[in-house]
């Protein structure tokens, strides 16, 4: 077993872990649990990036890795300034 | 190498399935917050440094330049996720009590009360 087929399991496992929180984000009872739901989602996504730029063997992935994180802290930020009602 | 990395990505893999988890087993929205948070940005600390200790396993194989620039990019990705989430979810947090949200079995609420005897919003 090489390493490149432990960072191919752990690509499928976070996957799947991201797919499941897609329950929580349909059916939670409230919007702040929706939004719980949508940041640890993008959380995983950003490790999952983080892992395929090993196998597909390109730094740019983890680029966008990056500006995928800080977008997804912008969109949490509106989301909460929208539950503040401050906006 | 193999088994350093290995050892990584079982811890992170672990955390991250953990938060999944306490997504669906708590019961309200500020315990959610609290487990998912914490449980993926460890997760995902520990799964990136696989792949920093990867990066830097090949590069002392060959001294190749481009996993030095793989694993320095990576640290970058952590400390971004280590500081969006964080402020991410104390926003959540506050908004959600600010929005009337209360903890499941709560009987009083010292924060309102706070800032109802000061007219105003502490923080």
């Amino acid at each position: 077993m090489t390493s490149e087929s432990l960072f191919a399991y752990s690509a499928v496992v976070l996957g799947l872990a991201a797919f499941v929180m897609l329950g929580r984000l349909i059916a939670g009872p409230t919007l702040a649990d929706r939004a719980v739901a949508l940041d640890a989602m993008n959380t995983l996504v950003v490790a999952l990036m983080i892992v395929l730029s090993v196998l597909f063997d390109s730094v740019v992935m983890v680029d966008v890795a990056i500006v995928y994180a800080g977008l997804s802290f912008v969109g949490t930020m509106f989301i909460a300034r929208y539950l503040e009602g401050s906006m | 190498m193999i088994v350093i990395i290995g050892v990584l990505l079982g811890i992170g893999l672990i955390f991250n399935v953990l938060g999944t988890v306490s997504l669906y087993r708590f019961p309200d929205v500020y315990t959610r917050l609290h487990g998912t948070t914490k449980c993926t940005t460890f997760g995902s600390l520990f799964t990136s440094a696989a792949v920093v200790a990867y990066g830097l396993g090949r590069f002392f194989e060959g001294y190749e330049g481009r996993f030095v620039t793989l694993s320095l990019h990576v640290t970058v990705a952590i400390l971004a996720l280590l500081i969006s989430n964080a402020t991410g979810a104390n926003a959540i947090a506050r908004a959600a009590h600010r929005s009337g949200i209360m903890p499941m079995f709560a009987v009083v609420d010292r924060l309102a009360e706070d800032e109802k005897s000061r007219g105003g919003r502490v923080s």
